[in-house]
């Protein structure tokens, strides 16, 4: 079970570094401007911040797009993880952590997919 | 200084932060959001959402190779996750409606409280306390490998210990740390841990409470991905080359060098914050 569970965080966090890096590769070479003033907070585009978005500007290979994908799958690589801890409690039939891992889902899920409201 | 000047050094900074990080102990992600406010001059914002990344990829790489090493008790880190997250929700929605000023200050104070943490004793309490009712009702004790062989250990201060971690996943969603410090603190000495477990568990739980509040950082446009790219890269590689280098040795010189000039960066950060320049 570790084993597979270092497979799964070790995996997650390479495929999202590649990501980024191919990412950041395409933003640079598109991007041959004055940096972007960073003092002044904008905040992103709507197409950068939800997953669907995200989704459709990587699909695009804009370079921003891909680097997002990358973070995203970063972000989910802790969510996949708790979800498989989920299913390593219930193959042991240790029912009060599976209430304890899945609360902990359910709230990783609520900040992924409908926190930004608060 | 054109985006790819820019790209560079910011990498370069995160990879310095990333090395001198994982060496210590205390983690890139404190130095990061110092390093981008004060010195290239970005939003606080943008650069918690930067952070926050960073700790997510080094946590998760370095759990990797611990969970294999059997020292993290995953039933403690799993039930003081419901805390953390639930902090970092309140954190990151707390920072959305705080004023810039206030985040840099308590900022401020974290860091140092981080860094006096650092350079601080920890003598392993080998005390084997007697079993707490909590602890036993969600059989939270365990074992660890010592050089002593396999060595058995009771739980104690449940209610604290997740108290603590509540405050642990505000700080975490608020400014965009990792938090070691206080998580280390609660399981410690709260919960009477042995302090290797309580580090690894500690490792093991800052990408899940990192993961809660960055989604809802993503979510508000927090997360660029110019910054976020190089300093991801920068701050993993580092503390890959970290961990390589000195596995587990202890380095106390470098650690207090560090301890400083986290130090200065903390108190710049609340000068800042007072004057209102951030």
């Amino acid at each position: 079970m570790d084993q597979i569970m270092a497979v799964l965080l070790r995996s997650g966090v390479l495929l999202s570094a590649s990501l980024v890096f191919i990412g950041g590769v395409i933003y640079l070479w598109r991007h041959d401007l004055p940096v972007t003033n960073y003092r002044v907070f904008q905040g992103e585009p709507q197409e950068l911040r939800t997953v669907g978005g995200i989704l459709r500007e990587a699909g695009k290979f804009h370079g921003r797009g891909l680097i997002q994908l990358g973070l995203l799958l970063l972000i989910a690589t802790p969510v996949a993880r708790v979800l498989f801890s989920v299913l390593a409690f219930l193959y042991e039939k240790d029912w009060t952590y599976v209430a304890i891992t899945m609360i902990v889902l359910a709230l990783l899920c609520y900040s992924l997919f409908g926190g930004g409201g608060l | 200084m054109n985006t790819l000047e820019f790209t560079l050094l910011v990498g370069m900074g995160s990879l310095l932060a990333g090395f001198l990080g994982s060496l210590t102990g205390l983690g890139g992600g404190v130095v990061i959001v110092p390093m981008l406010t004060l010195l290239f001059h970005v939003d606080i914002r943008y650069a918690i959402g930067a952070a926050l990344v960073s700790v997510i990829a080094t946590s998760s790489g370095a759990a990797a190779a611990y969970v294999k090493e059997g020292y993290s008790n995953v039933r403690v880190g799993m039930f003081l996750e419901i805390a953390t997250t639930v902090g970092a929700l309140v954190g990151a929605a707390v920072a959305l409606h705080l004023h810039v000023s206030v985040i840099a200050v308590i900022f401020g104070l974290a860091l140092i409280y981080s860094a006096f943490s650092s350079l601080r004793e920890k003598p392993e309490h080998t005390t084997n306390v007697a079993p707490d009712r909590i602890a036993t009702w969600l059989r939270m004790d365990s074992s660890y490998p010592t050089a002593h062989g396999v060595t058995q250990y009771h739980v104690r201060g449940v209610p604290l210990g997740f108290a603590l971690m509540f405050g642990a996943g505000v700080l975490s969603g608020l400014l965009g740390i990792g938090s070691g410090a206080v998580k280390v603190l609660a399981m410690d000495q709260a919960m009477k841990l042995p302090f290797k477990v309580s580090t690894t568990t500690s490792n093991f739980m800052i990408g899940v409470t990192a993961a809660a509040s960055a989604g809802i950082y993503l979510s508000r446009g927090y997360i660029d991905p110019g910054i976020a790219m190089p300093v991801m890269l920068g701050v993993l590689g580092g503390s890959l080359v970290g961990a390589r280098i000195l596995a587990g040795a202890t380095v106390r010189s470098l650690r207090l060098v560090f301890a400083v000039v986290i130090g200065f960066l903390a108190v710049e950060m609340i000068y800042n914050g007072f004057a209102g320049k951030m």
